[in-house]
């Protein structure tokens, strides 16, 4: 007995001393912070090319993004199964070229970079195209000449003009001359109003981007359309009229270069996996600088594909709260019914927030016991009867969410984040502990679970603990050291010092 | 509210939740050994095996279609127990001590037909009575009839003796009594009353209801102060059988009475309670630990029914 204590007081020694030993490794040697501080959004963008392949042989262009506006480029790295492959200068502009003698199948080629924005300056200088007025049938011509000339009466420059024009498109509200000008061949918004510009006389031209916004998958290439007024551009988005640069908005390519140019291939599409993380500068900086040699990266989660980081964040979250659930059941005594259902609790909380989630959590609960109560009568074969509670439970939610929703609170909407299984498996031990043991158990075993899961989700979502796991995966070491020391605590819980009062000397 | 300091508890030798998992039943119980004990027909076989004293077992059923041959079973059995082998809390246990004719009567006074006894037991079969809702088997046997010397002692109920037996030595006892707030079950936490039991003598140390010191039975309101259990040493001889019986060095031995036959095992629990350290006013731990200070384990029944005797003999004015 002596020997296995030491045994794990040893291992246990050891496995936080690795743990603690490798963060403060990263800490001190390749200065990662130990505290939050000052944090910057790193968005990691996964450019997923997808076509069907001709007969003869493939390729494939990108233009590579130019890093403006204040953007910072990371990382990049390209996927290119069995592809040659090479990055090319094509006047100026990076260009990614992927080519193959020939390709049987539909196939998918990806180029990831992560960038972050480091200060909100525009776009820069570019140069002025000429302006070539649109060639137009001679009914077409009176009709953009009027369109033109409304426009000029109620506008002090070019770039009011835009700004007019844009809102008259965006709005819908076109007289018939703006109308009889849509109706041609693949007219947009768009082309109509560089039609208009050039038309005009203005110089204007495309500026290409990515909508960024976290968690997004399948997210197209957005357009916005820029003018040039004395020396200097000015920013549309053509959907909303809306002047200026989006802050979210990472721009790809200025101009009416191609983007995506695929030869020997039909159906080609360009698609956006993004993922945001929010990052402490300094960590941010120091990547910049190992951008070359990432042996440090390497090893850290940020290794990982976009979507499995994303995982991760959640995932890392997971042992700190059976630490709590590990403190509270052996120091505290604390009875909960179902050893890591508080975490789950927990995590679905961190999807809802803590008292939408509670308040749902305990209407579905009631309402599921109540219900269940019924079903025993019935006395249902126990996976039946499980079966039976989890469709209950995925009605009530919808219930719950509709009428909500009805009422004008949409936040109920997320009750959809409460997993389903955990409810319905709560509700089904709840339920036989009532019969076994009646309600007052009920309510200490629920209380004690709510009680752990409310914990668990306070510290779950502390900033410190988030950046910690994240950045300090190997802290979960000292963690899992930390947790073998709990197993082999032998002194009172809390709950004994209370349990135990009568044996007090002075009680009688 | 009051609490009592880690300090004190320990001065008491205090056995605490976590100690006893980890440095009692973690340690001197295989885990392969529970199913023995959990399984109260398995442990009724095995004791039968070793000849140990048991409730009378007279027959047992395990499934549904079994049913149909329930009356010719009941054939002649004057009284009788149904109950399930896995139950827990005493539920599932249907007690008829008298038969009329077609008629059985429960020992609440109530009567049943054989069709209400076929449905209990078909009840039992899928599982209604056993945690977590597993089909079990049901088991019936012979009623006991208590010792008239402790039927004032517990109301609707057998009251049953619990002995704590650690590595083969008796370490610490105590009577469980029903109580109308118990509902006939002697579980001490749905409000059962605990008497500590003088390991030496058989005579009641204290008695609890809910963790409060009582001196009378709540509902017959007899005394406890001059309880002494009769055949007390054939009692912790019976409960340190089962060590050699099933080779776990931590249990409690579930004992009753019976008036004719003497005392009887009537089941055996891997996991025993602490409340029996609150109906005895005495920490476990201090004996657990004087068991581990000796220095030869390996002794007869005898020789260690009588150590402990002399070991752990507590005076009622002592506490």
């Amino acid at each position: 007995m002596m020997s296995s204590k030491l045994q794990i007081s040893l291992v246990a020694g050891l496995l936080i001393a690795v743990g603690l030993g490798l963060t403060l490794y990263k800490t001190i040697e390749l200065d990662f912070p130990l505290l939050p501080g000052e944090k910057q959004d790193v968005w990691t963008l996964e450019s997923k090319i997808t076509f069907n392949p001709g007969d003869g042989p493939v390729e494939i262009a990108l233009a590579l993004p130019e890093t403006q506006a204040g953007w910072v480029m990371l990382d990049e790295y390209f996927a290119s199964s069995g592809f040659g492959f090479s990055v090319e200068d094509d006047a100026g502009k990076r260009q990614a070229k992927w080519t193959r003698q020939s390709q049987e199948h539909p196939t998918t080629l990806y180029y990831k970079l992560q960038v972050y924005r480091a200060d909100t300056s525009g776009l820069g200088a570019s140069p002025v195209p000429s302006v070539m007025p649109p060639e137009l049938s001679a009914d077409r011509r009176t009709a953009m000449e009027r369109v033109v000339s409304s426009l000029r009466e109620r506008s002090s420059g070019p770039v009011s003009f835009t700004a007019l024009l844009l809102q008259q498109l965006a709005q819908g509200g076109m007289d018939q001359d703006a109308a009889f000008l849509f109706d041609t061949r693949e007219a947009t918004d768009l082309t109509v109003a560089m039609d208009v510009l050039s038309f005009a006389g203005i110089p204007s031209q495309r500026v290409r981007g990515v909508y960024l916004e976290d968690g997004r998958r399948r997210q197209q290439m957005s357009t916005l359309l820029e003018v040039f007024d004395n020396g200097s551009w000015y920013l549309f988005d053509p959907a909303t009229a809306k002047p200026g640069l989006p802050d979210n908005f990472f721009v790809w390519q200025r101009g009416e270069r191609f983007v995506l140019d695929v030869i020997g291939g039909t159906s080609s599409q360009l698609e956006f996996a993004i993922v945001k993380n929010t990052l402490p500068v300094k960590t941010v900086l120091s990547m910049e600088q190992q951008a070359g040699d990432k042996l440090m990266l390497d090893f850290s989660i940020y290794a990982l594909p976009v979507e499995q980081q994303g995982m991760f964040k959640g995932l890392l979250l997971l042992p700190v709260g059976a630490l709590v659930v590990v403190l509270l059941r052996v120091m505290v005594g604390i009875r909960t019914s179902g050893t890591f259902m508080p975490i789950l609790i927990a995590l679905a909380f961190i999807q809802t927030s803590l008292i939408t989630g509670l308040v749902i959590f305990l209407t579905v609960v009631s309402a599921g016991l109540w219900i269940r109560s019924y079903l025993s009568h019935l006395n249902l074969l126990l996976v039946a009867r499980i079966t039976a509670v989890v469709i209950l439970v995925i009605l009530i939610m919808a219930t719950l969410s509709i009428v909500t929703y009805k009422l004008g609170f949409e936040q109920a909407l997320t009750v959809t984040f409460l997993p389903t299984i955990i409810l319905s498996w709560t509700i089904e031990r709840m339920s036989i502990l009532w019969e076994e043991e009646g309600a007052h158990e009920v309510l200490i075993q629920g209380g004690g679970s709510l009680l752990a899961a409310i914990l668990a989700y306070l510290l779950m979502t502390m900033e410190l603990v988030a950046h910690l796991t994240f950045n300090f995966p190997e802290l979960m070491i000292s963690l899992l050291g930390v947790v073998l020391l709990l197993g082999k605590y032998t002194g009172y819980r809390l709950s004994e010092l209370y349990r135990f009062r009568y044996l007090r000397k002075d009680w009688q | 509210m009051k609490f009592i300091s880690p300090g004190e508890l320990r001065r008491l030798g205090v056995l605490g939740m976590n100690s006893r998992n980890v440095d009692y039943i973690g340690a001197a119980n295989e885990r392969h050994r529970f199913p023995l004990v959990d399984d109260k027909l398995k442990t009724k076989r095995l004791a039968q095996d070793h000849g140990m004293r048991v409730p009378k077992l007279f027959g047992v059923l395990s499934i549904q279609h079994e049913i149909q041959d329930l009356e010719k079973m009941l054939e002649g059995l004057e009284r009788f127990v149904i109950k399930p082998a896995q139950g827990s809390g005493g539920k599932g246990i249907l007690v008829i001590c008298e038969r009329r004719a077609q008629e059985f009567v429960k020992s609440s006074g109530t009567v049943i037909n054989l069709r209400d006894v076929k449905r209990h037991t078909s009840n039992i079969l899928s599982g209604l009575y056993s945690l977590g809702g597993r089909t079990d088997v049901a088991m019936i046997e012979d009623m006991i009839v208590f010792d008239p010397l402790l039927s004032d002692f517990s109301y609707e109920g057998v009251p049953d003796i619990r002995v704590i037996v650690y590595r083969g030595f008796p370490v610490m006892a105590m009577m469980r009594c029903a109580t109308h707030a118990s509902d006939g079950k002697a579980n001490l936490h749905q409000g059962a009353v605990g008497v500590g039991l003088d390991i030496e003598s058989g005579f009641s140390v204290c008695a609890v209801q809910n963790n409060v010191r009582v001196d009378t039975h709540p509902d017959t309101g007899i005394g406890f102060k001059h309880l002494q259990l009769p055949h007390w040493q054939e009692i912790l001889n019976l409960a340190c059988g089962c060590y050699e019986m099933t080779g776990l060095g931590y249990f409690g031995a579930d004992i009753v009475l019976d008036k004719y036959r003497g005392p009887m095992i009537l089941e055996l629990n891997a996991r025993p309670g602490l409340a029996i350290q609150i109906a005895n006013q005495a920490g476990l731990a201090k004996r657990l630990q004087a068991i581990d200070r000796l220095e030869t384990v390996d002794r007869s029944i005898a020789e260690r029914t009588e150590l402990a005797r002399t070991m752990f003999a507590q005076k009622p004015d002592q506490v």
